[in-house]
């Protein structure tokens, strides 16, 4: 559902020194990357190229995990047959990005056990968006319409990206994506043609989530330290900026279709350079919630760290199950 | 001595059937007979929808992820049975509901699942058990019901049948692995096969109304289909390493709308929306 490079723990991370690699094996695998050759796991690349996709691909994928939590809470009173259905199955689908995202991340030699206890244990983020609550079914519209529409903006171009595991796992992921974000936007243009109370909940939704949606680009480009190795890796292809310009620009004439109102008094059109002027993000609060001090950041570490945790027995039986009959068959 | 109580007066049933027609008191519903094949949809429905839901609340919770996915589709499988029986068992009643209102708009006295799906998930063991129990009857009943000689329910039991064999091969190599897993997870199948013997009787009694079903070829004697539940059970057990159940005394009730507790608090809110805003369309 999601990417953008949060930094670890909150504070700068330096760039990691590539000066210790093999000069030939760096400009050799630089001359394939500057060529857009695909890097597959079995390539040589820098240390710092793997640490790099680890991270963000393990974020990418604990995000979807993550994300299955402010959406699930509604499974049970989705209202109507078919808005269940195409919300368990959206559900369903971000477990299934889970599940190939954390493939793609093993293939550079981290298992998924060591990518989820580094979520657990704090060390490893996941999107800022997922730690704000869904208090009504327009919520559910709004995700689907703000939140996925903000993704693929940000997956597009990963298609594209040098490792070929993750270019390939995003192709995939985009799919689906742009099916989820259309249910979401259907949501909403069923509330904003519904009852007054489906109107206002509907704006009360793009009201609470339209900032946390663009805070989904990351910090801005002068404060995002990891861009320029990341720009020259090809990891990323466009910079936060652009990607959160290109998303507003696109956003509002969906939003004056509903005939919903973006909250924010500074939005205008600005014919010069042809795209919106937009207000300051409320950047305090990104690193607040980054650093892990969003309204439901604890309820979502601790659904998952539960479920982690009273799952085990379940996971060791498997475990124990597939060992005895290996004996067996041995025997 | 208690107050006598006054006796209830024709005219206050009459009263009591006006408020029913008005939409305003859900319970009077349960005595309205919109005949037999209604009733038979609705149990039908009912079963699929309620576990379904029940499913829905893992979602997010699993063990592992991979368990999670499979749950989900299950429950997929499940509310996409619910909407074509409930669809059609709106057509039959042929008043103007659709399966969402039957899904939305009952109350408890007027749902016809069996109580088994009602319970809550409990751990994982538990969500197996129920699973195990439940798939393996419908996947018996549907295999039936694909020769019906009502062809939209043939038709649907035929789309189901696929699903629900993949529904009842995954319970079974769950309980199988729990049950020859670990100490532990041997302990909670053992418990949670326990906690819903009681449950499982009913799936197999039949009524006037699925007998009359029955007659014309368009149900399916549910007795029949008791031996080869025993027997699959036996044999899952069997290399789960698992005792097999002394069957305790049933509980039963949910055909005809007499439910346990719980099933109020998941009707309370799966029903919410459509309750809290009954005008709207969503």
């Amino acid at each position: 559902m999601y990417t953008t490079e949060l930094k670890e723990q909150g504070g700068k991370v330096a760039p990691v020194s590539i000066v210790s690699e093999d000069p030939e094996l760096v400009a050799a695998f630089e001359a394939r990357v500057a060529a857009d050759e695909f890097i597959e796991p079995k390539d040589w690349m820098p240390e710092a190229y793997r640490r790099t996709l680890v991270r963000q691909i393990s974020q990418h994928a604990h995000s979807e995990i993550v994300g299955m939590l402010p959406e699930g809470n509604w499974l049970t009173r989705a209202p109507s047959l078919r808005r269940k259905a195409i919300l368990l199955a959206k559900v369903q689908d971000e477990g299934g990005h889970g599940l190939y995202l954390y493939c793609a991340a093993e293939t550079l030699g981290t298992s998924r056990e060591e990518m989820i206890e580094a979520l657990h244990a704090g060390k490893a983020k996941y999107s800022t968006i997922f730690n704000y609550p869904t208090l009504t079914w327009a919520d559910i519209g709004a995700i689907g319409w703000l939140v996925d529409g903000a993704a693929i903006m940000n997956q597009v171009p990963l298609q594209r990206t040098s490792y070929g595991p993750y270019a390939r796992a995003m192709i995939r992921v985009c799919k689906e994506e742009s099916f989820h974000q259309r249910q979401g936007y259907e949501i909403m243009m069923t509330l904003g043609a519904g009852t007054a109370e489906q109107k206002a909940m509907a704006q009360d939704a793009l009201n609470r989530w339209w900032w946390p949606s663009l805070m989904m680009f990351g910090p801005p480009d002068a404060d995002s330290p990891n861009s320029a190795q990341g720009f020259r890796w090809r990891i990323k292809r466009d910079s936060n900026d652009d990607l959160r310009r290109k998303f507003v620009d696109a956003t509002v004439p969906q939003a004056e279709f509903l005939g919903l109102t973006i909250p924010d008094p500074d939005l205008r059109w600005n014919a010069e350079k042809e795209g919106y002027d937009f207000g300051e993000i409320d950047w305090e609060e990104f690193y607040a919630v980054v650093r892990g001090e969003g309204p439901t950041a604890r309820e979502r570490m601790k659904a998952r760290r539960d479920a982690w945790e009273q799952g085990a027995w379940v996971r060791e039986a498997a475990d124990a199950h597939e060992a005895k009959r290996r004996a067996r068959l041995a025997a | 001595m208690a107050p006598s109580l006054p006796t209830i007066q024709p005219g206050d049933v009459a009263n009591a059937e006006k408020a029913r027609a008005g939409g305003s008191f859900d319970a009077g519903e349960a005595v309205e007979h919109h005949g037999a094949l209604f009733d038979y949809l609705l149990r039908l429905g009912d079963d699929s929808l309620i576990l379904g839901q029940r499913l829905t609340e893992w979602c997010g919770h699993a063990p592992a992820l991979e368990i999670d996915l499979s749950l989900a589709n299950i429950g997929l499988d499940l509310i996409g049975q619910a909407s074509l029986f409930l669809n059609l068992a709106g057509e039959v009643e042929g008043k103007g509901r659709d399966g969402d209102r039957l899904a939305f708009h009952r109350d408890v006295l007027a749902f016809r699942n069996c109580l088994l799906v009602e319970q809550p998930n409990g751990d994982f063991a538990q969500t197996i058990a129920r699973q195990f129990l439940f798939s393996t009857m419908q996947l018996s009943l549907f295999e039936r019901l694909t020769g019906s000689s009502d062809h939209r329910i043939a038709e649907i039991a035929a789309k189901a049948v696929k699903e629900v064999r993949y529904h009842a091969e995954l319970a079974s190599d769950w309980v199988v692995r729990l049950g020859d897993g670990t100490e532990e997870s041997r302990r909670r199948m053992v418990d949670g096969l326990d906690w819903f013997w009681r449950f499982v009787d009913e799936m197999f009694q039949s009524d006037e109304i699925e007998q009359s079903l029955t007659r014309a070829g368009i149900a399916v004697d549910r007795a029949e289909l008791r031996q080869g539940f025993d027997a699959t059970v036996g044999n899952v057990l069997r290399d789960a390493t698992l005792p097999l159940p002394e069957y305790p005394r049933a509980l039963t009730g949910g055909r005809i709308g007499h439910h346990g507790e719980h099933l109020g608090h998941l009707l309370a809110t799966m029903q919410y929306l459509p309750r809290t805003y009954p005008d709207a369309v969503w």
